[in-house]
């Protein structure tokens, strides 16, 4: 299972957050930013601290989460896989690297196992298109890729 | 200062630090010290060279060597044969494909010779962490100018009189941009820049902001001045973490040197700036959503006018320009108006940056004058198309843009002749295509794109692209009319007419372009239910090769559905095409490559 990260601890780094940035005109986006940054996610239980403390209402929070595809909901895996499924990795066949690791984890892309190791997602151009086509996992990059490359990556983690 | 007979410049940019470029940077300096050279010889970390096909990319100077796909073991070779004894290491020096012999130097290379560079001028020559090095490149010397020998008024002619248009997309004048908005009423303005660059496959203002970020930070200086704020953002996406690290070290070295808050090089005039991330929506590039993501809202678009010019940031006029725009600002100051104008076509003046990338022997980053045609772009510049495939199309502009066929090619590029093709410039992307690219297939992938980042204030962009993608699924599906085809084709023409912002506005471009010039490609999908490229699933056949075939069984025993059918060790399987799912998992699982897909 992921890490617990509702912690009192992190609770009080979120507070000293809200202190911070409380006088920034339109700090909103950065504040959610950081938050995710200590929580991993955005629970409601931490938009709601958010909410109180810049003074926003809940419904115009929700909707920034919601809106922007940087902001999780739920916990996300220890390792997040992101398959680049921009054009350049498109036309190099990044849809069948990505089918492939989805059928090795089991998992479609937006999902996380349910041993909560692996996340997957399709994401947006990471701007390595030399490498095309490439994944990421976590902070490591795996470039100029064919789909017999995969099960080796997947393994190691 | 210390004088070094050698440099080595390692590319410390986003592509070749995927391929450990920063731990070849390491072992150089550990070889280096390892043979006592490191008083002579510079190891130097710089921004981008723009080749990336090529990376990890070593440059060794004064020889101007280009060392390719360097791996860590090649560090010691290089070091001791080239470095200490002078002797270029051929075998791993750069080869240009469809030449016998590897480039001896730098300046012999098909990939540079038909390039200009203004926007990228420093990347892969400076280090960009370094506020000296930059200086030395005539790095603030425009601002000096500006701040000590021209009124703000005089800036703003000169940037009209450059005919500079703007390089994030639509391609308006920056120059008018500038007057409306120094002729704007408000104590209080702001300049701002537009470093979300969303478009899948385009990567040059990343790589300005990672290879030169100091030019950022002196061009929005100038532009305050020019249009009296004192404030500025650079909205930069979320995914370009080394960029944005750079820039926050531009903007505080700046600040330390009197070159960004108050009173800059003693003149009296006030700026400063910061950095805001943004948090993944493509539709934060259009001016008006990005103003919103600023002020830490939804980033979605407002009806113009007010233009920024006038009600930007806050509610105040606000100059908002791209990060390419900026980047050939200091050398307008610098060299002149006139200069500039001298490059490009009549309508469009300067160079333009693209993203070269998908089916083409040289992705990478390339600038050239506007006016060169696709052709030498494509052929020249970026050394063709690789395995001997046939080239197809070039898509330019983005999920904005168009896919351009063959017989186009000779085009010379500029905004009008790119908008005729029924394409635009865009940002700069430029994805190549070849015969193994299906068109259908291509233009749903941008609306898949197009419908996923459309945010949903207008109906005809947030239904009518959504109804596109369901004709083209059905279509990719084998399942498409010959209706369907015009059926887009009238869908396309609303939605582009109805939206409220760019977004919509151009998003049917891919699928108008592709049905303009691979017409017989959608009626192969729905009259002959085949898809001439071979990549969509649904329209495909596998078959066993019998002569191949050894009777294994594998893959009926992989097949989901129980589809193939044959006896273990005396009969050749047999796929039965009603039953067929077309997953794939017979092909893949076959150790004797007795099935294909055709």
């Amino acid at each position: 299972m992921p890490k617990e990260t509702m912690t009192a601890e992190n609770f009080q780094k979120l507070d000293k957050l809200i202190l911070q940035e409380k006088e920034t005109k339109g700090a909103l986006i950065q504040v959610l930013q950081k938050a995710q940054g200590i929580f991993g996610y955005l629970p409601i239980e931490v938009q709601q601290k958010i909410s109180k403390g810049l003074r926003i209402p809940m419904s115009e929070i929700y909707g920034v989460v919601t809106f922007y595809s940087q902001f999780n909901l739920e916990p996300k895996g220890d390792y997040m896989i992101s398959v680049c499924m921009g054009t350049a990795c498109y036309v190099r066949n990044a849809q069948p690297i990505l089918e492939k690791i989805s059928k090795i984890i089991g998992i479609k892309s937006g999902e996380t196992s349910p041993d909560g190791k692996f996340s997957l997602i399709a994401c947006r151009c990471i701007g390595a298109c030399g490498l095309a086509p490439v994944i990421t996992v976590n902070e490591d990059v795996y470039g100029r890729l064919a789909v017999e490359d995969i099960k080796g990556i997947i393994e190691k983690y | 200062m210390e004088l070094y007979r050698s440099h080595v410049l390692v590319c410390g940019s986003t592509g070749c630090v995927s391929s450990d470029s920063l731990k070849i940077i390491d072992l150089f300096n550990k070889e280096l010290e390892k043979h006592g050279l490191e008083k002579e010889i510079k190891v130097v970390q710089t921004g981008c060279f723009g080749l990336c096909e090529a990376g990890p990319i070593v440059i060794v100077y004064p020889e101007g060597s280009f060392y390719s796909q360097v791996k860590l073991d090649d560090v010691p070779r290089i070091t001791e044969e080239h470095l200490l004894k002078g002797l270029i290491v051929h075998d791993l020096t750069y080869k240009e494909p469809g030449k016998k012999e590897a480039s001896d130097s730098i300046d012999d290379m098909g990939f540079y010779k038909k390039q200009q560079r203004v926007a990228l001028r420093n990347c892969g020559v400076i280090d960009p962490e370094i506020l000296k090095e930059y200086i030395a490149y005539d790095g603030y010397a425009a601002l000096a100018k500006v701040l000590t020998k021209m009124s703000p008024e005089e800036v703003v002619e000169t940037i009209k009189a450059s005919g500079l248009r703007g390089r994030g997309g639509g391609g308006f004048p920056t120059g008018l941009k500038w007057e409306f908005t120094s002729k704007a009423e408000g104590d209080v303005k702001y300049v701002a820049c537009n470093a979300d660059e969303g478009d899948p496959g385009a990567f040059m203002d990343r790589s300005v902001l990672e290879g030169d970020p100091h030019t950022l930070v002196e061009s929005m200086t100038i532009a305050a001045y020019a249009v009296g704020a004192n404030y500025g953002f650079v909205y930069v996406r979320a995914e370009y973490p080394i960029a944005v690290k750079r820039l926050q070290i531009a903007i505080d070295q700046a600040r330390e040197n009197d070159l960004l808050g108050e009173d800059i090089l003693g003149s009296g005039f006030s700026f400063d700036m910061e950095i805001r991330e943004g948090a993944g929506a493509f539709v934060c590039g259009e001016e008006t959503a990005l103003i919103q993501s600023i002020e830490g809202r939804r980033g979605m678009p407002k009806v113009r006018p007010p233009f920024p010019a006038n009600k930007g940031i806050f509610d105040k006029p606000t100059l908002l320009n791209n990060v390419e725009t900026f980047a050939n600002i200091n050398q307008i100051i610098l060299k002149g108006a006139d200069w500039f104008a001298g490059i490009g076509t009549e309508k469009s003046k300067g160079t333009k940056v693209f993203a070269l990338g998908g089916k083409i022997n040289n992705t990478g980053l390339l600038e050239i004058p506007m006016g060169t045609t696709l052709q030498e772009t494509i052929f020249e510049v970026g050394g063709g198309i690789p395995n001997g495939k046939a080239f197809k199309a070039v898509q330019t502009g983005g999920p904005s843009g168009g896919c351009i066929p063959a017989e186009h090619l000779d085009t010379p590029i500029d905004y009008e002749n790119l908008i005729a093709l029924g394409s635009m410039m865009g940002s700069g992307g430029m994805i190549v295509m070849d015969e193994d690219n299906c068109m259908v297939d291509v233009a749903r992938f941008f609306l898949d794109f197009t419908e996923e980042e459309s945010c949903g204030k207008c109906t005809p962009c947030r239904e009518g692209i959504k109804r596109m993608h369901e004709l083209l699924d059905k279509i990719t599906e084998g399942k498409g009319k010959l209706q369907d085809v015009d059926k887009l084709e009238t869908l396309a023409k609303t939605i582009k007419k109805a939206s409220l912002c760019g977004l919509g506005q151009t998003a049917p471009n891919p699928v108008l372009s592709t049905i303009r010039y691979f017409r017989y490609e959608y009626e192969a999908h729905v009259n002959e239910k085949m898809c001439p490229a071979g990549v969509c699933q649904a329209l495909l056949q596998f078959l066993v090769i019998p002569e191949k075939c050894k009777k294994c069984g594998i893959c009926a025993a992989k097949c989901p559905v129980n589809c193939i059918s044959g006896v273990k060790g005396k009969e050749v399987y047999l796929i039965d095409q009603a039953k067929c799912i077309k997953c794939g998992a017979c092909l893949e699982a076959c150790p004797f490559d007795a099935i294909k897909k055709g």
